[in-house]
């Protein structure tokens, strides 16, 4: 009896661990956490990637990187800028890093109009602004920019934020349910918001360099599938999807 | 009870108990006491516990004032349609927090009409500290209604029909008779809601933002924090689960000492 419950406990536990949506086949099984900016790209060539079926979760590049040094078990790491990636390969949480892409801040508005029209008109009083939170990699490039403006415009375009938002998602989520007037996302997110977004682009003094950095996890329990996937990103179906998806080249 | 089942059971017991505690002894004992008071002292952290207390306060008091005569009504009258009326006032109890957001973004989003109106009248929601009030009345009210409707409805009918024949008016028996003898169950009831209130984040996140000062409450400063400052984000997990330990215990209290002796 006692050896019939455990069994029937064991079994539970190896539920647990077992995807039902995994089709069939011996494929390993990857786990990537991607930046929120790479979901539409990630989606769309995640699908067709020959070496594993590949389980994706995104979220703020900083979160996971949280998640990874607290030892939750994931194949890949990629993220909306370098700096994680390298403070995880000097942690030893992860293979030597590369950058596989870059990306465009910009400046997002509704598409139908609205208050804001240039980054001069989010220093007025009146504007609602919502950005990414500090440590959240678009959080960080916007303050980046804000801070080339200068101490008294950035203060006045800060004094505009209504929300911090932990990804980039979230923005873009304000900015569609209409409760802000303009955010500071991923030209990439403004084309993966088909048609209601509009980006404005930032003058070329101010652009910070968005680039993405991704690497294998030192604990990876599929560390060949994740190498294999890692290059997929540098040069492969994901690559060409990331460009695809508004992306540029490293 | 013994032989093989007694220990089944007690193996159950251990199992269930250390899953239960294990985490939550953890948030205490990932870092020196010392260092979570520190941690605390952050400007931001005080700015989340005190946003935290004012908005459930206020949620508290709308729920309180409009739940309590609302429950009493369904306690005491019997009419056609009376049970899908409790079960709609209940959906929200079940409701997965991410969908109440949704649903107050549609119900009184920027972009609706009643959200515009809102706007128009001078009362900001979205991005708001309004509308943190909002998102934790929607999700607190049905733990008090359903409190507050079982307490009023275990009052003894005779007792409401005694001071009604003695010539107190409907009004009185409310406030002088079914109130004072529903109170253990309405304070149970309060300090469910009040948890339920403390502790939401789903619906805040997505209906009224996060902004420090502003909409940004324990919980989403928890979250804010968990990347950057693990250390603050245990500090403050600390206070929220002695304030859920302190609710626990005075419903108990409310119940009654068997409660706990129970």
């Amino acid at each position: 009896m006692r050896r019939a419950l455990a069994l029937a406990g064991l079994l539970a536990l190896a539920g647990c661990g077992d995807d039902a949506t995994v089709s069939g086949g011996e494929q390993p099984r990857l786990v990537v956490s991607a930046a929120s900016s790479l979901k539409e790209a990630l989606t769309a060539c995640a699908k067709d990637f020959p070496d594993a079926t590949v389980r994706l979760q995104f979220a703020g590049s900083d979160e996971l990187a949280a998640q990874i040094r607290q030892g939750v078990p994931v194949d890949v790491f990629a993220a909306a800028n370098a700096k994680l990636p390298d403070e995880l390969a000097a942690e030893r949480k992860l293979e030597q890093p590369v950058t596989f892409a870059s990306n465009q801040l910009v400046l997002a508005v509704p598409a139908d109009g609205g208050k804001v029209d240039s980054l001069a008109a989010l220093e007025r009083s009146g504007v609602a602004l919502a950005i990414g939170a500090e440590g959240v990699p678009v959080g960080d490039y916007t303050r980046a920019v804000l801070g080339r403006l200068g101490e008294e415009r950035s203060e006045a375009v800060l004094a505009n934020v209504r929300s911090n938002e932990p990804d980039v998602k979230g923005i873009v989520g304000k900015l569609t349910q209409g409760a802000v007037d303009a955010g500071f996302v991923y030209a990439s997110d403004v084309e993966a918001a088909g048609g209601e977004l509009r980006a404005i682009e930032l003058p070329a003094e101010l652009e910070p360099t968005a680039t993405y950095g991704a690497g294998v996890v030192t604990a990876a329990e599929q560390p060949d599938a994740a190498e294999a996937f890692v290059d997929d990103l540098l040069a492969g179906g994901c690559h060409e999807a990331l460009l695809a998806a508004g992306f540029g080249e490293p | 009870m013994s032989g093989w089942f007694g220990v089944l059971l007690a193996v159950a017991l251990a199992a269930a108990l250390t899953f239960l505690t294990l985490p939550i002894v953890a948030i205490f004992a990932q870092q020196p006491p010392g260092e979570l008071v520190d941690a605390l002292g952050e400007e931001g952290a005080l700015d989340a516990l005190w946003l935290s207390l004012r908005t459930t306060a206020a949620a508290l008091a709308l729920i309180l004032m409009i739940g309590t005569p609302a429950a009493y009504l369904l306690a005491t009258r019997r009419f056609r349609g009376r049970a899908g009326l409790i079960t709609l006032i209940e959906l929200p109890l079940v409701l997965p927090p991410a969908v109440a957001g949704i649903a107050l973004l549609a119900a009184v989003g920027p972009s609706t009409l009643l959200g515009r109106a809102a706007r128009d009248a001078g009362l900001q929601l979205t991005l708001a500290t309004a509308g943190v009030v909002v998102a934790l009345t929607f999700v607190a009210a049905p733990f008090y209604l359903r409190q507050a409707i079982a307490a009023f409805e275990a009052i003894d009918p005779t007792l409401l029909d005694a001071s009604r024949t003695l010539g107190a008016s409907p009004a009185r028996t409310f406030w002088r008779v079914a109130i004072p003898t529903a109170l253990p169950g309405l304070l149970a009831g309060t300090a469910l809601a009040l948890g339920r209130a403390l502790g939401e984040f789903g619906a805040t996140l997505m209906f009224a933002g996060s902004f420090q000062g502003v909409t940004q409450t324990v919980p989403l400063a928890i979250y804010d924090r968990f990347a950057t400052d693990f250390t603050a984000a245990l500090a403050l997990s600390a206070v929220l689960v002695a304030v859920s330990a302190a609710i626990l215990l005075s419903v108990k209290l409310v119940r009654g000492p068997d409660a706990i002796a129970r």
